[in-house]
């Protein structure tokens, strides 16, 4: 059974007295394991999409299977606990909470999904141990650098072991090497069996992934196999992972 | 997420934005601070009242009819009907007394105010009472030197006296009051007796400043036109009703009131004030905690305001907590948790605030603050952080996770 089955999804913004369609009918099938690029220039409705697939909106119309349930018409409460466990959200800008500690932001999925302290505490060290930041573990997100910073992200996406990490432009605020970083975790984790989607409007990060989903004007354009996807740099500090 | 760790977080959630923005927060709690201490000033204040007239109650026993020309509650028209009553006679009360059944004991009394005054010591406005050989008994008093009126000392008018507790001290400091002679007002007195000290009177008047005199002295010398009451003590508290009825038609008969006519008498008793004060009381409870109350609703308001404030600059937040997986009802308690934190911090502040207060005014009227009132204050406190928290927290909690997360 594949993880994500998703069949004419749409969705439609009522903005004044225009209605935009934003996703016009995508049809998309994804297996467990796959390591994904969503490509599309801004505008195209691949956020929209990201959206979709990451529970955070529900579609206009369309069919959407995640993990075999159906999720296209669950009410707020109900996605917000398929988000919990099912996804590992990644964002551009981080997504921490300023005033928590890593540590503490990485056990906020754990203690939204219910976990006995102790058990979460031991949980949070691991996932952040995994992505190189075990000596980090009390410092606040201004207290860290860009890429330490989405590191975090990474290691409180994980936490739970959702079944789909959703990057969104995941090295967007990052320089390149430290963007590298990020992807080289990607890869690892890809290695390993999680599915990651990543969507992104820059090339260079898409060829990493070994299958890429292009967007356009709310169409899929183009769904092909990337043949050679491009290696990232393996960082020392990752090593563990 | 159980309710219980859902708590505990939003308790530490609470802190560290109460911390970030601590003179904010500070400010805001201002108005429920001054809320809370009127409130709790308002509190203390009634039952600081309630409690000095239960202790003045303790004064008037419960098992006492008081018989009268008036009635203790009467509004303007009925005193105008009722003040060309006839006067209650001293042979009223010896009747009453021969011919009740219900009653364990009958006095008469009146009061007056006069100067006392011993060799060149001298009180002014001392409270006078004309009493019987019974009133020891009605009226609950006790002898400590000396003795009581005797029968004898009323029938005959003996020109004998017994002193106030206060009264005796001040005059005999070194305990020779019996046999003494005082002068109250022109009439020369022998001490027979001191009375045990009975403490002060809810307005703060002295129960001690007292000379007691046969009634029949007191008719005849102090005052040409006494007031009498006759004090029937029941024998059973249950049947003070029934001995209400009797003494009613006894006095109806003694006084040949027509069949027809209302009684041209007034028979009190305690339950008559007990009642008007718990009306008034109430009624003067009720304005006051509206009144303080009031500041307190405006303090909720600021709360409201401040929330509102809070949850729109933590839009971000809440996506970001919407996206990994918070329900709404945790984001709702979440910020419930933070406004009722700080209005139950703004409550303690308040309390250690009124405390001090408390004793300022205690000087002036019996005030207190019990535990109970220190618990409702908190707890009001809560509910006010609460319900002006709700709007709010609703609004966080029903934010959209897209919207939320492309907020600044």
């Amino acid at each position: 059974m594949p993880l994500i089955q998703i069949y004419d999804l749409t969705r439609r913004y009522v903005m004044g007295t225009e209605t935009v369609h934003a996703l016009r009918g995508v049809s998309l099938t994804i297996e467990r394991g796959e390591y994904i690029a969503i490509m599309g220039p801004s505008g195209s409705g691949k956020s929209t999409l990201m959206n979709l697939l990451g529970c955070l909106d529900s579609p206009s119309s369309g069919y959407y299977e995640l993990n075999g349930t159906n999720v296209a018409h669950m009410d707020d409460n109900a996605l917000a606990e398929v988000r919990n466990r099912e996804i590992g959200f990644v964002f551009q800008s981080f997504n921490l909470l300023p005033r928590s500690d890593s540590l503490h932001n990485v056990e906020l999925p754990l203690i939204y999904a219910g976990i006995p302290a102790d058990e979460r505490r031991e949980q949070a060290i691991q996932a952040l141990t995994n992505v190189g930041l075990g000596e980090r573990m009390h410092h606040k997100p201004n207290e860290l650098s860009g890429g330490q910073r989405q590191r975090v992200a990474v290691a409180r996406a994980l936490v739970n072991n959702p079944s789909i990490v959703l990057a969104d432009e995941p090295t967007g605020n990052l320089d390149s090497r430290t963007g590298e970083e990020i992807l080289g975790l990607f890869e690892t984790l890809s290695r390993r069996g999680n599915t990651i989607i990543v969507v992104t409007h820059e090339e260079d990060v898409a060829q990493h992934a070994r299958r890429i989903i292009r967007i356009r004007d709310g169409l899929i354009a183009a769904d092909e196999v990337n043949p050679n996807p491009r290696a990232a740099k393996r960082m020392e500090a990752l090593a563990g992972v | 997420m159980t309710l219980v760790t859902e708590f505990k977080e939003s308790v530490i959630i609470a802190w560290a934005a109460l911390r970030a923005n601590k003179l904010r927060a500070g400010l805001t709690t201002l108005g429920i601070v001054i809320g809370i201490v009127s409130v709790t000033l308002m509190g203390t204040a009634i039952t600081g009242l309630n409690a000095a007239f239960k202790k003045s109650l303790a004064g008037i026993s419960a098992d006492t009819l008081f018989v009268q020309r008036f009635s203790w509650m009467t509004g303007e028209t009925e005193w105008r009907l009722s003040r060309n009553r006839k006067e209650i006679t001293l042979q009223n009360a010896r009747d009453v007394e021969r011919l009740a059944t219900l009653s364990a004991a009958v006095s008469v009394e009146s009061q007056g105010n006069g100067n006392v005054s011993f060799g060149r010591k001298q009180a002014r406005g001392v409270w006078v009472e004309g009493n019987d050989e019974n009133s020891l008994m009605v009226r609950g008093l006790a002898v400590t030197q000396g003795r009581w009126l005797l029968a004898g000392d009323v029938q005959s008018g003996r020109p004998v006296c017994v002193l106030g507790s206060y009264l005796a001290e001040r005059f005999f400091p070194y305990g020779d009051a019996i046999g003494s002679k005082v002068k109250l007002n022109d009439m020369n007195l022998e001490v027979v007796g001191v009375m045990e000290k009975q403490g002060t009177f809810f307005t703060g008047f002295n129960l001690d400043n007292q000379i007691v005199i046969p009634i029949t002295r007191f008719t005849r010398d102090f005052t040409r036109w006494p007031d009498l009451t006759i004090q029937v003590k029941v024998r059973d508290l249950a049947q003070i009703e029934d001995a209400k009825e009797e003494i009613r038609g006894i006095m109806r008969k003694l006084r040949r009131v027509p069949p027809d006519m209302q009684d041209d008498f007034a028979i009190n008793q305690q339950d008559a004030l007990v009642n008007f004060f718990n009306a008034v009381g109430g009624t003067i409870a009720m304005v006051g905690l509206f009144i303080s109350g009031l500041s307190l609703f405006v303090g909720g308001i600021g709360i409201m305001n401040i929330m509102f404030v809070s949850v729109a600059e933590r839009t971000k937040e809440i996506g970001i907590r919407k996206a990994i997986g918070a329900k709404r009802r945790t984001i709702l308690v979440q910020f419930l948790v933070e406004a009722a934190t700080i209005t139950l911090g703004a409550g303690m502040l308040g309390l250690l605030i009124a405390w001090p207060l408390t004793l300022v005014v205690d000087k002036f009227l019996a005030a207190s603050m019990p535990w109970w009132l220190v618990a409702v204050a908190l707890l009001v406190s809560v509910m006010t952080g609460v319900v002006s928290g709700f709007l709010p927290a609703w609004r966080a909690a029903r934010m959209d996770p897209v919207d939320a997360l492309r907020a600044d």
